[in-house]
């Protein structure tokens, strides 16, 4: 029981890690590079490019 | 009937469809062949949802790793390394289990009959290893490494592998476009041929891209064992009777390795439970 509490612990911790991360790559800027792929059709992806 | 009605998968197919209708609520898109282009196209999705597929409101966050690694300016995607961080740590693969379109359409796939459907075979664990390479060498080295004279590299899983890209973006943008159907090469018949064979291969065995090829799968299975939602077994409970790995399309024994790396949180172990062991 006690290790089912820390896995618990474990994975709020990785979550709160993980919107760090998220907050990090916001501030430079990533999600623009996101943005800029998303809203052209990714040649790649479909089997184009 | 009792019995069919209490272990049926259909609950979680409405919620597996209903989210892939949310998320891919652009109809506009399919009537035009065109993609949306708004502000929620920067989040990312759970599941691997192309994001150019007509429909798709929000990124694929595959796609958008790659977008970023490979990008001239960046060299590690902290947006969507913490996005797949946030929700395996949350949830872990209830979202490959519960919000993957593809993850649906492989388990619509393996309703259809097929004389003998396959459950494991030789070599079966060691492929599930496949998607940790597939991850390391297509989705964060190739794009890092092999970059053009500009040091932008491609998207290597996407262009090469990806047939979700292809059924969800290529196909339906193909039908819609006529400079598109103009444009097809050695590429497009290739990444039809992987789609085609994964549709086979998905009537035969229970989900094998996600077993199998997934990256997606690869990193929120890491997280399985810590997530904050994942499974507890009560073994003073449990009557070892095998019910629940029985009943495991993802060949998992649940009373040994609850949450185990490849458990996709379909809840079919807990339906069968006899004595309410698995909580």
């Amino acid at each position: 029981m006690k290790r089912l509490k820390y896995a618990g612990w474990r994975g709020l911790g990785a979550a709160a890690a993980g919107l760090l991360m998220m907050g990090y790559g916001i501030y430079r800027n990533e999600v623009d590079v996101v943005m800029a792929k998303a809203v052209s059709i990714c040649l790649e992806c479909i089997g184009i490019g | 009937m009792a019995k069919n009605k209490k272990t049926s998968e259909w609950n979680r197919h409405k919620v597996q469809a209903l989210w892939a209708l949310l998320t891919n609520s652009y109809l506009a898109g399919f009537v035009q062949g065109k993609i949306y282009k708004g502000p929620l196209k920067k989040l990312c999705v759970p599941g691997l949802n192309c994001y150019s597929c007509p429909g798709a409101l929000g990124a694929c966050p595959i796609g958008a790793m790659q977008a970023v690694i490979g990008s001239w300016n960046f060299k590690f995607a902290f947006y969507a390394a913490g996005f797949l961080m946030f929700i395996g740590a949350l949830v872990g693969r209830f979202a490959c289990g519960w919000l993957c379109p593809f993850g649906l359409i492989q388990d619509l796939l393996h309703k259809i009959p097929f004389p003998k459907k396959i459950g494991t075979f030789k070599g079966d664990r060691l492929l599930r290893k496949l998607k940790y390479v597939i991850l390391i060498v297509f989705v964060i080295l190739l794009p890092l490494c092999l970059v053009d004279i500009m040091g932008q590299g491609a998207p290597y899983f996407c262009k090469l592998i990806c047939p979700a890209g292809t059924l969800e973006g290529g196909i339906p943008l193909v039908l819609l476009n006529n400079s598109m159907r103009s444009a097809l090469g050695w590429l497009y018949v290739w990444k039809n041929v992987l789609l085609m064979i994964t549709i086979i291969l998905s009537i035969i065995i229970y989900r094998p891209f996600c077993k199998y090829i997934c990256p997606l799968g690869a990193v929120y299975s890491v997280f399985n064992p810590i997530s904050v939602f994942r499974y507890r077994v009560d073994k003073e409970k449990c009557v070892s009777c095998g019910a629940c790995s029985r009943a495991c399309k993802m060949q998992i024994d649940p009373v040994n390795e609850a949450n185990h790396p490849e458990c996709i949180h379909c809840g079919q172990c807990k339906k069968v439970c006899g004595v309410q062991a698995i909580r």
